[in-house]
């Protein structure tokens, strides 16, 4: 079941078509779907005294109702050392259209996927994995599956990736958490089952996996036209 | 709604026969069914009058006994009228023949006759489509029978969206010796869709294998119809068209970009167990397969053969597609060896695949497959057959259908198809061994049981 928090959520963000990532993260986080530690800082005081709880170096990232694709605008900033350059950032990103402040996030690291669902035209809710980063759509090493998944889905999708040996080991990589991300992906479709009348798709992009944890970093969440 | 009628008339109508035109389709129809299939049939034209000395019925309400299908192939305008006819009549169901609905632009009148039928709880196939095959029993198709390749009996179903698909598809089904029990093509599919077929084709004793050409799914309907497949025991195939296809609508996030309609079906169907052929070569394969070995493998295959190359090819093919050759353990080459004539015994090659030479003779088949059908590190034989090998008899595919009885485990054979060497692919054939007419052909055969293995 949704919680009120969640509904609330999805309510908010009709007026522009699609959840703030801020927004998103926090439902996510709602439904058992991890993300970083994060604060949504809406002056420059916030940003750094949020900074400082999470720890040198963190993430900053812009929050804006007209900006869905924030590295199209330099509205991205990873791995930001201390609080004069993350003023600076603050300052940057205070400029761009809409601007209504900024993700302060601890930086996480490990293998790059993405994680995704669609309502299929065809098949209703399908659920995606793929090996992710910044060439996902070059190399296209991905796999969908139809909603709910059961944990064999899970398994099954791990194995039919092309990359799959990234994720269970390889020179000297260790292998991601494999019982973290099965958990991530199965509250994911849980929560996609229950919003799959109100959205559209949802990008979890980039999700990090080490072996110790799975992590949504960053999440969009594009909601359905009203009928 | 009860499709029996549709599929099993005892007596038809054609409404639509022409009195001055014997190239109108409705007396295609006519004149096949009248003159070739053991159904009583009635012609229909508003004009009336006699046809080939038949009294031709004003309307379906003058035929004095009762009509299970009507064959509807006047104007599309007309189509409403000669429904409700049927629907007054208490006729089992209809084919609607006729074009020139949803196709072009009239999906008012579709929705209008579907609207009809649903409310009488009438069945119809169609509009726009040829309708039903059912060999031996009618069929529907306003094509001339001399000019169809027509299948023999057989426990194959197949529901095609388009009607040349399944025209050309009986051919290629042909070619295979593979037989049909019904074959439909549903046009703009306005009432009975796929899976309602899906549902009849599960209950027919006559089918083994349900088949599809599909163009598309309506709304959610892909949904249903894999959760439906994937419950039955009857495997079923699909083949998909329009798999470039990204839908029109702008794509604004990563997952839709890169979960296009086409990727997400065939991922859907492997998640099922539904098995997607990816074009007419496969689906025939797999039909042909599936209808003597109904069930899925993980695909670990031991390849025997008659010559090195042809290892070497099938190998080949084996990984290309994702199947295993695995190695034989040293207990099974053993076992072999125990069993070869003395003639081959040093110069057989026992690794897989195994290479008999062309000096084997049946008894060497029948040792090779009979330990690989108790070895644990195979479960499927793919036998290549060079018929020039002069100590392979006509008896060998009866002598190696034993394997299949005793273990389980499937055996295909590949047999150049020349009319030479027809006696020895009965031999198999006859005896529940699909034999297909290349390296390839064989190859996907085996493929076609390990997809049914949901993903």
């Amino acid at each position: 079941m949704l919680s009120a928090e969640m509904v609330n959520v999805i309510a908010a963000a009709r007026k522009h078509g699609w959840v703030l990532e801020p927004e998103a993260l926090r439902l996510l986080g709602a439904a058992g779907v991890p993300g970083p530690k994060f604060a949504w800082a809406k002056s420059k005081t916030d940003a750094l005294a949020a900074a400082a709880g999470i720890g040198y170096p963190v993430a900053a990232k812009v929050v804006s109702p007209q900006v869905m694709h924030k590295s199209d605008v330099q509205g991205v900033q990873p791995g930001v050392p201390d609080a004069e350059s993350l003023a600076q950032v603050y300052d940057r990103f205070s400029r761009l259209p809409g601007f209504e402040g900024v993700v302060v996030a601890e930086m996480l690291s490990g293998r790059e996927l993405i994680v995704g669902a669609k309502i299929d035209y065809q098949f209703g809710p399908v659920i995606l994995l793929g090996i992710g980063g910044t060439a996902v759509e070059i190399y296209q090493d991905t796999v969908t599956r139809m909603a709910p998944l059961k944990p064999r889905d899970i398994e099954s999708m791990l194995s039919c990736l092309r990359g799959s040996r990234l994720l269970t080991g390889h020179r000297g990589f260790a292998a991601v958490n494999i019982p973290k991300l099965t958990a991530m992906m199965l509250a994911f479709s849980d929560l996609v089952m229950e919003l799959a009348d109100r959205i559209d798709s949802i990008d979890l992009n980039p999700v990090f996996c080490s072996p110790e944890r799975c992590t949504v970093a960053d999440a969009r969440i594009l909601l359905a036209p009203l009928a | 709604m009860n499709f029996t009628p549709l599929f099993k008339p005892g007596s038809m109508a054609v409404a639509g026969v022409s009195l001055s035109n014997e190239r109108h389709p409705a007396n295609v129809i006519y004149n096949k069914i009248h003159l070739r299939y053991p159904v009583k049939v009635y012609p229909v034209n508003p004009k009336g009058g006699v046809f080939k000395r038949d009294r031709v019925y004003r309307g379906m309400e003058e035929i004095p006994g009762p009509v299970d299908l009507a064959v509807i192939a006047v104007r599309a305008d007309l189509v409403p009228e000669t429904l409700s006819q049927c629907i007054r009549k208490g006729v089992g169901g209809a084919v609607i023949i006729s074009g020139g609905f949803a196709e072009s632009g009239r999906a008012d009148l579709q929705e209008r006759i579907a609207a009809m039928a649903r409310e009488a709880n009438f069945p119809f196939i169609g509009p726009n489509c040829l309708g039903i095959y059912s060999p031996g029993k009618f069929d529907t198709f306003f094509l001339p029978g001399e000019r169809l390749v027509r299948p023999n009996p057989g426990s194959v179903g197949f529901v095609s969206q388009s009607g040349g698909v399944l025209v050309d598809q009986m051919v290629k089904f042909t070619e295979q010796g593979l037989g049909l029990s019904l074959a439909v093509s549903i046009g703009n599919k306005a009432l009975i869709r796929e899976i309602d077929l899906l549902r009849y084709l599960a209950e027919d004793p006559a089918t083994q294998v349900i088949a599809f050409y599909v163009e598309g799914f309506g709304r959610n309907e892909g949904r249903a119809f894999v959760e439906l497949a994937a419950g039955l025991s009857k495997p079923v195939v699909v083949l998909k068209a329009g798999k470039t296809a990204e839908g029109s609508r702008a794509v604004s996030s990563h997952t839709a970009s890169l979960a296009g309609d086409y990727k997400v079906f065939a991922d859907v169907l492997a998640q099922y167990g539904i098995v997607e052929a990816r074009n007419e070569f496969e689906l025939t394969c797999f039909c042909e397969s599936l209808s003597h070995y109904p069930r899925a493998i993980e695909g670990n295959v031991g390849v025997i053969t008659v010559s090195g190359g042809h290892g070497a090819l099938a190998t080949d093919i084996c990984a290309d597609i994702g199947l295993q050759v695995p190695r034989l353990s040293d207990a099974v080459k053993a076992e072999i060896r125990a069993g070869l004539s003395a003639n081959i015994r040093d110069i057989a090659s026992l690794g897989n695949p195994i290479d008999l030479t062309g000096s084997a003779v049946d008894e060497d088949f029948e040792a090779a497959v009979s330990a690989l059908g108790r070895a644990p590190e195979v479960d499927c034989l793919l036998l290549l057959l060079l018929p020039y090998s002069p100590g392979i008899s006509s008896d060998l595919g009866a002598r190696l259908s034993y394997v299949h009885q005793q273990t389980g485990k499937p055996l295909v054979a590949y047999v150049p198809h020349v009319e030479k060497y027809r006696i020895l692919i009965e031999g198999f054939e006859l005896n529940n061994v699909p034999v297909a007419s290349s390296i390839d052909g064989a190859a996907f055969m085996v493929e076609a049981m390990r997809r049914c293995r949901p993903c």
